[in-house]
């Protein structure tokens, strides 16, 4: 590798599960690049607002000047470019990468609004909802678990795949939340193959990149202040 | 080898199942449709092969099944030999995947809500369409289709708004896009209906049409539960 000389970028913020996903993939192949941190309650940086006009959000990844957004876009487009070095991601036969997309896709819908209903919901019953929804989401999970590793260890099989990857992006508010709750969300005696599953974050590729859950515990109940705040001072106002 | 036997379960009026034909046809290959009425009930085809979201298209080739419409297309590419869907260029594919994201996740609720809401709400909407066509017809870049020279993943992915964007407009009363407006859209959508492999796969204008106006209280409150989300 050239020395100082970076052609891959990756625009960050260190809490989002979706730049997660982009620096485990970077991981898992084996690829360097210049992090660069955005902040979370500031402002966007001109960088930011450059590369990724349309939605100005984390994850971009700047490959030679050209700028690819969206987290699990970019994951594909890193197993495309440097598909010479480290591991594929995706499986190589069109209908197990169907499999594998059709599930990133359920990844996005269901388990991402679960858990934002979850810790966003307005009342109580609302978030026990969203928490509700998690672990039926979680049992589906286990179902497609099952037949992606196909016996073993992960959703790529013997090594880290694509859809690995994505759901390992949430791994992170995954302990968060079960530090926070008292209560595991991959709970071995619902969803066995899941418990069994997070053996993904005792791997050093991803050790590498994960962030501090004691620190997104910190924030969670920062943010969960914040929030509460806001809508007493709603309440008060009325 | 892959498996023969092509299936696609579909239903009229859909433009995601829409999607699916056309790439089917586009690669040559050969398939039953089986046409669900959605606005009656779902057949139980339908739901043993799509028992996660119960929605068309669900593509069956042989025993496999492949759900969603855009890993539809993109499993045809790959599964299946003739003219290329995806580009081939990383970057292109990039890019390409980004707006059928964006068209999916992005559009889909103003532009829904924009037709079937009411008043200052709507004319938020109306505006957030705007912004998100001109941002769809910047990628035209002048050319004949958003492929090239002939069509690829991103005109199959943004079908609606050729062909049934007028309609709804119709049956609505709501023009969305004024007759001087998107100039670079329209010329496109002209192409994209009346090609020749798309065309037999288009549901009829009128029945389109006809379908919409009898469906319109129902859109509504799909609207009115959308807003409250």
């Amino acid at each position: 590798m050239t020395m100082g000389d970076h052609e891959l970028k990756l625009l960050g913020m260190w809490a989002s599960p979706f730049v997660l996903r982009a620096r485990l993939a970077l991981s898992f192949k084996g690829l360097s690049y210049e992090y660069i941190e955005e902040e979370i309650f500031g402002n966007k940086s001109a960088l930011l607002v450059k590369s990724n006009p349309v939605h100005k959000k984390v994850p971009v990844l700047i490959h030679k000047d050209k700028s690819i957004c969206e987290s699990q876009i970019i994951v594909e487009y890193i197993d495309e470019v440097f598909s010479g070095t480290g591991p594929s991601l995706l499986p190589a036969d069109p209908y197990e990468r169907g499999v594998a997309r059709f599930w990133a896709a359920y990844i996005d819908d269901k388990l991402f609004s679960s858990f934002m209903m979850m810790i966003k919901g307005k009342t109580s019953e609302e978030k026990a909802e969203g928490r509700r929804q998690s672990f039926a989401v979680a049992k589906t999970l286990e179902g497609a678990l099952k037949r992606c590793s196909k016996g073993k260890s992960f959703f790529g099989g013997d090594n880290v795949g694509f859809l690995d990857i994505v759901l390992g992006g949430f791994v992170a508010w995954v302990h968060t939340r079960d530090i926070l709750s008292g209560s595991k969300q991959f709970d071995a005696g619902k969803t066995p193959l899941l418990a069994a599953w997070e053996r993904f974050c005792a791997l050093d590729a991803t050790k590498a990149v994960k962030p501090d859950v004691e620190k997104l515990v910190e924030l969670s109940k920062m943010r969960q202040a914040r929030d509460d705040a806001a809508a007493a001072a709603v309440s008060q106002s009325n | 080898m892959s498996p023969s036997g092509v299936k696609l379960i579909g239903a009229f009026g859909s433009p995601f199942a829409h999607r699916a034909e056309v790439a089917l046809r586009l690669k040559g290959v050969p398939y039953e449709l089986l046409l669900e009425e959605l606005m009656i009930s779902k057949s139980d085809l339908l739901l043993k092969h799509n028992p996660i979201h119960k929605k068309v298209p669900v593509l069956l080739h042989g025993d496999r099944t492949i759900c969603e419409s855009l890993v539809v297309l993109e499993y045809i590419d790959e599964a299946f030999d003739g003219p290329a869907i995806m580009p081939t260029d990383p970057y292109e594919r990039a890019m390409v995947r980004f707006w059928a994201h964006f068209m999916d996740n992005k559009c889909a609720k103003p532009f829904m809500l924009s037709v079937w809401s009411e008043g200052e709400a709507q004319k938020g909407f109306l505006k957030e369409v705007k912004e998100n066509l001109a941002l769809l017809q910047a990628q035209l870049e002048g050319k004949r289709f958003f492929a090239g020279e002939s069509i690829g993943y991103l005109d199959i992915v943004l079908c609606s708004l050729a062909h049934w964007l007028t309609v709804i407009e119709e049956a609505t009363g709501v023009k969305l896009v004024a007759d001087d407006e998107f100039p670079d859209l329209r010329r496109w959508a002209k192409e994209y209906t009346s090609n020749e492999i798309v065309k037999p796969c288009l549901p009829d204008r009128d029945r389109l049409l006809a379908f919409y106006t009898a469906h319109l209280d129902r859109y509504k409150m799909i609207a009115k539960a959308m807003l409250q989300q």
